[in-house]
């Protein structure tokens, strides 16, 4: 078919430079990953077609210049037909493609940390204040014993019997969750595994294997197994603190990963052992994965070439049966379960399956906690919660509905300077976070934003303390699944037995 | 426990050669004293009576190690192996070469479903067929190309996802046609040969099949001669042209695929 040379995808912003204020320094052109700038002789000249508002440009604009404008031009409002909707089936209808997009879904769905309350202390119990008094946000991952037997030493002191299986040790009950060296770039992962050593936490490579560069990072890293096992070898087994086997993800449950080949340069086609220019496939099952005896298969494969000496994580799709999935994952004998919500972010997702497979990180996560308490399990395996983690509140919540530990991904890339435009799969990012092109990937300075994200992690972790004393608790172990501590707002009954929660006033 | 024909019980042993008798024991006991002789300096292993433990030979190193196996050993042999040869007296399961590194397995029988999954490196020489999903997802970068090469037959989707890599389907005593349905589906790296000539307009369209040329033929006889001398036939039959060759036709089968949402 011949092109039109008229389409009716217009653009959504507008770059209006204010010509008076310009002084031509071109820092515009070179700044922008996307091509929205060129200089016409004399002047910026603005081309708003390719403007996606990532925000690099004026904040690089020494003379605050330009504004970026969402574009007046009104499409007819209309409650159903929302402008999504229609902009989409004109893009389709162009290109016959399956839409496809980055980070998690930007529609307005129900958020239940939103509408959960934490408690605290009045009259009859103190609280505790956390600038004064020891509080203690150490969290440990792991299977742990499920009754503890001790022995005396000839002073009569008590020693642990039990042989401890493998742990991993936060200092803080955060983690940087998997995003791989392809779908982000390298000095986006070394800002991270930065950041993560110097708050002793772990940061997750995701599936793309692991750079030589990260090496030394290892005591801070989770390597991932995805069904592409991209990089996966024993040596790479064994150089993280733990072993992740990735099933599925937030953002797009039950399909399999899609690195565009637009990110496919030689480094990664190295990393990665594939083509240049092709586009990376994780297949959407592990072909050797059809069951949970499957799953234990693999499980013990990895443990096997650890020699038992590093915990097993294996990371799900927050899904409609969540419960008895994590389960059977914790049955057959994963030693951390790593819980990805619908909102959840993605490098590259279909957008039908991102905007619409999956349930909330907050039922998920009290479900599988609550089950896991029912058969007697929950001592096992380690909860991680993900899923759009966005302040310090959310990770409280989550923890007290039931996870050890939560794991931001998009928060991390916002600290890096994401304005969550969400063209990830592009490779076109300004910002030098989802792209591999060098002019791009170089501007972002490791050190200084592995700075930021322990600025983050650090004032996170005092909101968290905060709370906690507020609640009267020196502990974060002492909040975790303790749903008493929680109450709902604007829930209804089957939202609230769903969360576990009671209502406000109850 | 044997060692150079010395009857030892209990204790790890040191030297070059180790028998094990696996009968009744648990794969996590008989993987631990593969483990732990290999760290002591173990270079020869023979397994007697394996019955199905899972996970022979997981994640060791070392060139100059083999291991023999007599019996019929479980799924997961060899995965994540980096180096170490393998030989198999007998039929094996499933997953076997999974996700390995380098080395060598050698199977003197039929192999079982998902074979070489995600294979990085080294060989893996079947004698007789194969089941379902073989070298999926197979990769290689510049030097580092795995090959399978298998006897008889495959079943459905043989080299899905492949990546990169070498396969030869050799068709060996058998006169029906030797792949399953779905061959090649997704293949964007990588080459698959067959002696056999087949109909392939009813098979992927993301692949295309060709006469293998001589450098195709001078590649392949390094390999073949070595499959030819482990399994005692003739080399001189086995490298007789014409042998076909199925490569993906695009780097990128899925690209058109996409268009970029508006958010």
């Amino acid at each position: 078919m011949t092109k039109s040379s008229f389409t009716n995808v217009q653009s959504e912003y507008l770059a209006v430079i204010d010509h008076a204020k310009c002084i031509r320094c071109k820092r515009c052109i070179q700044n922008c990953g996307w091509g929205t700038y060129s200089f016409g002789g004399d002047k910026i000249i603005a081309d708003h077609s390719k403007c996606v508002a990532c925000g690099r440009c004026y904040t690089y604009c020494p003379e605050g210049a330009i504004s970026i404008l969402k574009n007046p031009t009104v499409m007819r409002e209309n409650g159903n037909w929302q402008d999504y909707h229609i902009k989409n089936i004109w893009r389709q209808s162009e290109t016959g493609g399956i839409a496809i997009s980055g980070m998690g879904t930007p529609l307005k769905y129900k958020k239940y940390f939103d509408h959960i309350l934490l408690d605290a202390c009045q009259v009859t119990n103190p609280p505790i204040d956390p600038l004064r008094e020891p509080m203690e946000l150490k969290t440990f991952l792991g299977k742990k014993p499920s009754k503890i037997e001790l022995d005396f030493n000839e002073d009569g002191q008590p020693v642990l019997k039990n042989k401890m299986p493998p742990q991993i040790e936060l200092a803080t009950p955060f983690m940087f969750a998997p995003m791989s060296y392809g779908s982000i770039s390298l000095n986006a992962q070394k800002a991270m595994a930065l950041a993560a050593r110097a708050l002793g936490i772990v940061m997750n490579i995701g599936e793309g294997g692991l750079h030589d560069e990260l090496v030394p990072f290892g005591k801070n890293i989770i390597v991932q197994v995805a069904s592409g096992r991209f990089g996966v070898n024993r040596d790479y087994l064994n150089s993280g603190a733990a072993v992740e086997i990735k099933i599925g993800q937030g953002a797009k449950p039950g399909i399999g990963g899609h690195l565009p080949g637009e990110k496919i340069g030689a480094d990664i086609s190295r990393t990665r052992m594939i083509p240049a220019g092709t586009d990376a496939i994780s297949p959407a099952p592990h072909h050797d994965i059809y069951s949970i005896e499957d799953l234990r298969q693999l499980i013990y494969a990895i443990k096997e070439a650890v020699n038992y000496e590093k915990p097993v994580s294996v990371k799900v799709a927050a899904v409609h049966n969540i419960a008895a999935i994590v389960s059977g994952v914790v049955r057959a004998g994963a030693d951390i379960v790593y819980i990805d919500g619908f909102s959840g972010g993605t490098g590259a997702a279909p957008t039908i399956v991102r905007d619409n497979v999956g349930i909330p990180i907050e039922i998920a996560l009290a479900q599988v906690d609550q089950r896991l308490r029912e058969e007697g399990i929950r001592n096992e395996a380690s909860l991680i919660a993900a899923g759009s983690i966005r302040s310090s509140a959310d990770a409280v919540k989550a923890i007290a509905l039931g996870a050890d530990a939560v794991a931001i991904g998009t928060a991390a890339l916002i600290t890096m300077g994401c304005h969550v435009c969400g063209k990830c799969h592009t490779g076109n990012c300004s910002w030098g976070i989802t792209t591999q092109r060098p002019e791009l990937t170089r501007r972002l300075d490791p050190e200084e934003y592995g700075e930021k994200l322990y600025n983050l992690i650090n004032a996170w972790s005092h909101e968290m303390k905060e709370v906690l004393g507020a609640m009267g608790v020196n502990s974060i172990e002492s909040l975790r699944g303790s749903k008493e501590r929680l109450r709902g707002i604007e829930l209804t009954d089957s939202e609230l037995k769903a969360l576990g929660i009671k209502h406000a006033g109850m | 426990m044997t060692t150079d024909g010395n009857t030892k019980t209990g204790g790890m042993i040191s030297g070059s050669m180790l028998a094990i008798d696996a009968k009744d024991m648990h794969y996590k006991e008989l993987n631990k004293i593969i483990r732990e002789s290999i760290l002591s300096g173990v270079k020869n292993i023979l397994l007697e009576n394996v019955n199905g433990q899972y996970y022979i030979g997981d994640g060791i190193k070392g060139d100059d190690i083999t291991i023999t196996v007599n019996g019929v050993p479980g799924n997961d042999l060899g995965v994540f192996m980096d180096g170490p040869s393998i030989i198999v007296n007998n039929n094996v399961q499933d997953n076997i070469g999974n996700t390995m590194n380098a080395g060598k397995i050698t199977v003197n029988g039929d192999a079982g479903d998902v074979i070489g999954y995600g294979m990085r490196g080294g060989r893996i020489y079947i004698r007789g067929n194969a089941g379902y999903r073989i070298g999926i997802h197979m990769k290689g970068y510049n030097e580092q190309i795995p090959v399978i090469i298998i006897g008889g037959k495959v079943g459905s989707f043989f080299g899905e996802y492949m990546a990169g890599g070498v396969m030869v389907l050799l068709s060996l005593d058998n006169s029906e046609e030797s792949v399953g349905e779905y061959f090649g589906v997704g293949m964007h790296g990588g080459a698959i040969y067959m002696k056999q000539k087949i109909d392939f307009s009813k098979y992927s369209k993301e692949v295309e099949f060709l006469e293998a040329n001589d450098s195709d033929m001078s590649f392949l006889k390094k390999y073949l001669s070595e499959y030819a001398k482990d399994f005692n036939l003739s080399s001189e039959d086995l490298i007789k042209g014409p042998f076909y060759k199925i490569i993906p036709s695009s780097a990128r089968p899925y690209a058109h695929l996409y268009t970029s949402a508006a958010f």
